[in-house]
């Protein structure tokens, strides 16, 4: 099938025409001309490559009452990806070859974008001994980021093993930095408002102690090293230090750290809660311009779906996490782009460039260039919408912004030259092809 | 007044209501006859998720006097470990017809969310969340100090007291609730406590704060009218909060020699249980000095006081929620 955007402004810029064809971007210019194909009227419309997610919680195995690999994937393409990283977590917990390969097989299956498992560094999130990190990097999964996210790598010894080891298939360790002891308990981010609250605080501290511990360990043995969902203007503080010092270092942040404060925890409303805890109006505005200078390389969803019944109930007993993958382009527009700290070709390297070369992940990431995968995203960054949590095609209703009007709306996507998502909604067939699933 | 979930409820004028309608109950309490007609037919539910006899038949006896029909709920443990969640069990006390809800729980927050989530329309009175607040048992305090330290007459404030809250201040409701409303009511307020148990942003706090209870007592941040002492669990030395009981009870108990730095007038107050020979001697506890006996017959008074504002559509000038 061969389509012909019309008018569409890759990454912000002039209008041109894309024409997409054999699932490879086959031209760009000016008033192209393409008999039989199908014509989607750009007009508008910013192109920007295939958003790609390195943290995303897909839930599957074990909690499909929360997200299931297809219904995640759904959520992923409406929000304008083309590559996600699905989260280790799962239980059993993906610290084999055999359960990162059923993950990568259900991300075929479903068809709308390319899931990427992520391997466990230790066997069952233990943090005791390595898992077969070499047997998932060799699998037909291809595992390139490994985390044991949700839980610390706290151990210094086996961190530094952990690094060293993945070197030798182009890994990296994905640090969840989180002091163990520190964090006892913890409910919210320890400060003024924990104070008042009477939630047991969450001291930035314990995330940076931990970033500093890694980024000198990383340059001790020159390998590479992500910081999973930096939240603290801290952490922020020592990935610039240590970037400078020529670190093989890399960070993302969620798009909820860039927008909400611990003020929302007041409510103590439960769709709050997440890890790492919202932090302070400085900690913000501190992400923010990381994220604009590149100390912060990416933006990354942590899309955490949670049963209904995980959410609604006391803080304390409240799961942590949020929904992010069908609101994340638009917080980034709300926090970056509508502020002027980063323009759409800015957007277009956190969120897609950025996070398939932290990734390894071919065939993501851009240009929109003649010859190049035809993974890419359609966005209206003139409309604006109010967030239904009921609306979203994740299972997950713990969607923080509920209510909210934010801007920017995912018109289509298109993954490997087909589109996922056409006028905002899902297209009907999957775009997988059986026989490369071997179905 | 719709909810009373936080002592930062009551503004200036609605703490002194409720103190001056608690005088009222009071003076009801002294006749043969302590009941009143004002609640009959409403229907009170005492839901307690933790244990807290004292607090419990302190509201259960407050609404029995208003003549309320009251409902004692107990269960144990958090919502996801056993048993009913929170939600249903708010869910089955509205279907019962629930006018108010009297709710302790471990969980701070947890009255909040009762009154907020939209599973009951009734009133929330907090009775006690997690280390949040406990707005009732600051309103006997100040109801005891204006009684003892003032005329008691109505509308009368706390401006110009200086009282001292010594202890765990970290991990309790208590101090909280004092803190909003001993400040809201004009009196200062010194905390006092070993660093480690006092929480990081306390001093965006109304309050002044020490480390050193003879100082304090001495009069280095003003003469005392009073000096609440809070319960410390002994178990807080195996979390490094300090290193030993004895020691805690050498720099922080309240000992006779200490009492007697104490202007004469000045009270003590304890809001139970107290661990004697820890954060108070028996000398202290058992002194002229100690309210902790008239502190506990003032729970039912300010209680009732609370559940008929809260009931009785009365006016609501100054009360807001």
């Amino acid at each position: 099938m061969t389509y012909l955007l019309r008018g569409v402004r890759p990454l912000g810029g002039p209008a041109r025409d894309v024409l997409l064809e054999g699932g490879r971007i086959a031209d760009v210019g000016d008033r192209l001309d393409a008999a039989g194909a199908e014509v989607v009227d750009g007009d508008g419309l910013v192109a920007l490559p295939g958003l790609v997610d390195l943290h995303t919680h897909l839930r599957e195995p074990g909690r499909e009452d929360a997200e299931t690999v297809e219904s995640g994937s759904r959520a992923a393409a409406l929000g304008g990806f083309t590559a996600v990283h699905a989260m280790a977590n799962t239980d059993p917990v993906a610290d084999t070859a055999g359960v990162v390969e059923q993950v990568w097989r259900l991300g075929r299956r479903a068809g709308l974008v390319e899931v990427r498992p992520v391997g466990a560094v230790t066997v069952g999130l233990r943090g005791e001994r390595l898992a077969e990190l070499g047997a998932m990097a060799d699998s037909a999964a291809a595992v390139r980021v490994f985390s044991d996210d949700g839980r610390c790598v706290d151990d210094a010894v086996l961190m530094r093993r952990a690094l060293e080891y993945v070197k030798a298939f182009d890994g990296v360790v994905a640090q969840h930095a989180q002091e163990p002891r520190l964090t006892e308990g913890a409910q919210m981010h320890e400060g003024d408002t924990s104070a008042v609250l009477g939630l047991v605080g969450w001291p930035a501290a314990a995330e940076e102690a931990v970033v500093a511990r890694d980024v000198l360990l990383a340059g001790h043995v020159g390998s590479r090293l992500h910081v999973c969902h930096v939240s603290t203007a801290g952490s922020v503080e020592i990935l610039r230090w240590a970037k400078a010092r020529g670190v093989r270092v890399t960070a993302e942040v969620t798009p909820h750290h860039l927008l909400l404060t611990d003020d929302e925890v007041r409510s103590y409303d439960p769709v709050y809660k997440v890890n790492p805890p919202l932090r302070t109006a400085a900690d913000v505005e501190a992400l923010r311009a990381a994220l604009a200078d590149g100390t912060i390389d990416a933006v990354a969803t942590d899309h955490a779906p949670h049963a209904v019944e995980d959410k609604d109930c006391e803080w304390g007993a409240a799961a942590m996490g949020m929904t992010g993958l069908e609101t994340a382009l638009s917080v980034v527009q709300a926090a970056m782009v509508d502020t002027g700290l980063l323009d759409w070709a800015g957007v277009a390297e956190r969120m897609s460039a950025a996070p398939a070369a932290i990734g390894r992940v071919p065939g993501q990431g851009g240009p929109l260039e003649p010859g190049r995968p035809a993974n890419l995203v359609l966005v209206d960054p003139a409309a604006r919408r109010v967030v239904d949590p009921y609306a979203l095609a994740t299972q997950g209703r713990n969607s923080p912004y509920r209510g909210r009007e934010l801007p920017g709306r995912v018109v289509a996507t298109f993954f490997r030259g087909r589109p996922t998502v056409l006028d905002g909604v899902l297209t009907e067939a999957p775009v997988h092809d059986l026989a490369e699933v071997g179905a | 007044m719709r909810h009373l979930l936080s002592a930062a409820d009551l503004d200036t004028a609605g703490a002194v209501t409720v103190l001056d309608v608690a005088e009222q109950m009071a003076a009801t309490q002294q006749r043969e006859m302590k009941k009143l007609p004002t609640l009959r037919g409403r229907t009170v539910v005492n839901l307690f998720y933790e244990d807290s006899t004292r607090t419990r038949i302190s509201f259960e006896a407050a609404a029995k006097r208003l003549s309320a029909d009251v409902i004692n709920f107990s269960a144990k443990g958090s919502s996801v470990s056993k048993g009913e969640s929170l939600k249903d069990t708010a869910l089955t006390l509205e279907a019962m017809g629930a006018d108010a809800v009297v709710v302790r729980h471990p969980a701070s927050g947890a009255p909040h969310r009762l009154a907020h989530a939209g599973w009951i329309r009734g009133a929330v009175v907090n009775a006690g969340d997690g280390m949040h607040e406990h707005p009732t048992q600051a309103l006997l305090d100040a109801f005891t100090l204006r009684r003892r330290l003032r005329d008691g007459a109505p509308g009368e404030d706390l401006k110009g007291l200086r009282v001292a809250v010594v202890g765990d201040v970290l991990h309790s409701r208590v101090a909280r609730s004092n803190v909003l409303l001993l400040e809201r009511l004009g009196a200062d307020v010194v905390l006092v406590a070993p660093p480690t148990l006092l929480p990081v942003g306390v001093e965006t706090w109304p309050c002044e704060t020490s480390y050193d209870l003879e100082a304090v007592l001495r009069g280095e941040h003003g003469d005392l009218d009073a000096v609440m002492m809070l319960r410390v669990q002994a178990e807080r030395m195996n979390a490094a909060y300090f290193p030993s009981a004895r020691e805690y009870s050498r720099r922080y108990g309240l000992d006779a020699r200490r009492l007697s730095l104490l202007p004469p007038h000045a009270v003590v107050m304890h809001p139970g249980p107290m661990n004697r020979g820890l954060e108070i001697s028996a000398d202290a506890a058992d002194s002229a000095r100690s309210t902790v006996v008239e502190q506990v017959a003032n729970g039912v008074a300010v209680r009732m006081a609370v559940l008929y504002l809260l009931l009785s559509g009365a006016p609501d000038e100054g009360i807001h929620s």
